[in-house]
């Protein structure tokens, strides 16, 4: 069996004396999808925000692709690029144009010439059903569609896996389909993606495992329908109810 | 309440003198309907139109109507207006201060060039926006330099005392509007770095010069900068001021930067790390672009008050072109002309900084037009 793509190992995380992740262990492989859910505060995001080191944890280790996470080494730049990231407010650069929005990353740090780039980019506008908005602004576009330009963006990167922070909690509710499907059609690429999400529709349709967290630790993990239908613990119990309802 | 709904703004229902044909009915219709429309506008209106008056009344025909145009000294002026001869026969000086007469083709050629990259950064229609920049910023400072010291290719050297007037005043001027605002930038960053010792020294140094007047710091170079410099060298004013204005400015523009820095959210530091920039790509592609565009307007507020700061470098013995005309109406020939040399250096100020607020304007009207379209 090959190794994890990405390996989290008793992995221990504080904010000042609150104990936001406990005792996290979590193996992902290539092409695997996870879903991970859990009430807020959960540590869900807090999580998923340290395999990039946008967080740093004080116990533990991190590896992806076999290279250690740590915030403050040089190498965290490289392994940035390797790990493309959605935020649940897009976090578009609104002073530049879409189709920039998705070539700085290639052509200033993988010196990518910029045609190019651009040819990638609008390759990559045409797989979110965007490619047609490519010259405008981001604060021309809905929510949706920026959330779909951010999912192209982290793709222009040439990622090896997609990390997905609530990328659709701040959207309207019509537009939470558009930017599901996008997902969808993204984990049929074979993508390795952890989503942190509550949409339950998308977890059944893609996840392979769902992981569900609670107060800082993983409390459940299993596949979809058997998480959903037949959740082992009280505390999942009580959230799928909730998510449900 | 019941006025203005009795009587509505044109453009309402009602039919309105818009319509007229002919340019100036509708020109003069238009202004009636906005300043005439209601009655209290009407009062408010005519008060301001009497102080207008009675401010044009007072100066026009001091200005132009009683004026003398030409003469050899102030005893031609005898319309009882003002003496622009004065004005015309020093105007040489105002501008080029003591330079040789026979050279003042070399700071011509400088004024040419500063035209010449002022018109390529500020019409938007010329394209390579970012080579105007490097042109002002590199080629332009030492070209004038080079060319107005002289001293080789057989070009006489004129040293930097002999530099005066308007000349001078656009050097101090372009050379503290053009690298103060990179000063201030490397300032605000350092402030906000996680290196104690950089941050320290920022906020040291911004505290120290926004807590100093700034004649202060001229003087204090001009009379401590000899203790540090080996005996004999005596400090150029000339590059005294440039440096004073530059840095004391960037104090300034570093305040006005953070600002900006503050104001863009973390979200985009986030999103431009996530992506793999690492510090200086950060701030110098994502955070940097954002929060200079939220500052124009305190930027070019500080650049105004930079232009006006140039006129304290008279401690230090430099003849900028207030100086100039306050040495120019000491001359026993034009005894008695302060309010035209005045009147022009204060006109001189003023088409300046105003065409600097126009441009201010015209930048946030596009970054406007940009975020809204």
């Amino acid at each position: 069996m090959t190794p994890p793509l990405i390996r989290l190992a008793n992995l221990n995380k504080w904010y000042s004396d609150f104990h936001v992740l406990k005792d996290i262990d979590l193996e992902v492989r290539q092409g695997e999808r996870i879903v991970v859910c859990g009430p807020s505060g959960s540590g869900k995001s807090t999580m998923i925000r340290c395999i990039n080191g946008l967080e740093a944890y004080e116990q533990g280790a991190i590896t992806v692709g076999g290279e250690l996470v740590a915030q403050n080494d040089d190498n965290i730049e490289k392994i940035r690029q390797r790990v493309g990231m959605v935020f649940q407010n897009f976090n578009l650069f609104p002073h530049l144009s879409i189709l920039d929005n998705l070539t700085l990353g290639p052509i200033k740090l993988k010196h990518v010439p910029r045609a190019a780039a651009e040819a990638r980019a609008m390759e990559l506008l045409e797989r979110v059903h965007i490619g047609h908005q490519a010259r405008k602004f981001p604060n021309q576009l809905s929510g949706g569609q920026q959330q779909r330009v951010a999912i192209a963006r982290a793709l222009a990167m040439d990622p090896d896996v997609m990390l997905f922070d609530e990328p659709t909690s701040a959207l309207d509710p019509e537009m939470v389909k558009e930017v599901l499907d996008v997902m969808i059609e993204l984990a049929r690429t074979g993508m390795t993606m952890i989503c942190v999400t509550h949409e339950m529709g998308f977890a059944r349709a893609v996840a392979d495992r769902v992981v569900f967290m609670a107060d800082g630790a993983i409390a459940e993990v299993g596949g979809p329908d058997a998480f959903f239908s037949a959740p082992k613990t009280e505390r999942a119990r009580q959230f799928i109810q909730q998510v449900i309802h | 309440m019941t006025q203005a709904a009795a009587l509505p703004e044109t453009g309402g229902a009602r039919p309105s003198p818009l319509r007229a044909s002919n340019p100036l009915t509708r020109l003069l219709g238009d202004l009636r309907g906005r300043m005439f429309g209601t009655r209290r506008d009407a009062l408010l209106s005519l008060a301001v139109l009497a102080i207008l008056g009675s401010i044009a009344s007072a100066i026009l025909p001091w200005a132009l109507v009683n004026a003398t145009w030409t003469g050899a000294s102030r005893a031609d002026c005898t319309g009882g207006g003002a003496c622009w001869a004065f004005v015309a026969s020093k105007a040489p000086q105002f501008i080029y201060g003591f330079y040789p007469p026979l050279e003042r083709w070399r700071p011509d050629i400088a004024f040419s060039l500063l035209l010449v990259g002022l018109v390529w950064l500020m019409v938007p229609r010329i394209p390579g926006k970012a080579y105007a920049i490097a042109f002002i910023a590199l080629v332009l400072p030492i070209t004038t330099f080079l060319l107005l010291r002289g001293g080789f290719a057989g070009l006489p050297l004129v040293p930097s005392d002999q530099w005066g007037g308007f000349m001078l005043t656009m050097i101090l001027a372009v050379s503290g509007i053009t690298f103060s605002l990179p000063f201030g930038v490397v300032f605000a960053l350092g402030r906000q770095s996680k290196l104690p010792l950089i941050r320290w020294f920022c906020v040291g140094f911004i505290e120290l010069c926004r807590g100093v007047p700034f004649l202060t710091v001229l003087f204090m170079a001009i009379v401590m900068l000899p203790f540090f410099l080996p005996p004999g060298t005596k400090p150029d004013p000339l590059a005294l001021a440039v440096g004073g204005i530059i840095f004391y400015e960037a104090a300034y523009m570093a305040e006005v930067v953070r600002g900006g820095l503050q104001a863009v959210p973390k979200g985009q530091y986030e999103a431009a790390m996530a992506i793999g920039f690492g510090y200086w790509r950060t701030m110098l592609h994502i955070i940097l672009p954002q929060a200079v565009r939220k500052v124009v307007p305190g930027v070019v507020n500080t650049t105004i008050s930079l232009l006006k700061n140039t006129t304290l470098v008279m401690v230090v013995g430099l003849f900028d072109l207030l100086n100039i005309v306050s040495a120019g109406v000491s001359d026993p020939l034009w005894a008695g002309s302060q309010a035209e040399g005045y009147f022009i250096v204060g006109l001189v100020f003023w088409l300046m900084s105003f065409g600097l607020s126009c441009y201010s304007r015209a930048i946030e009207a596009g970054f406007a037009r940009a975020d809204r379209s």
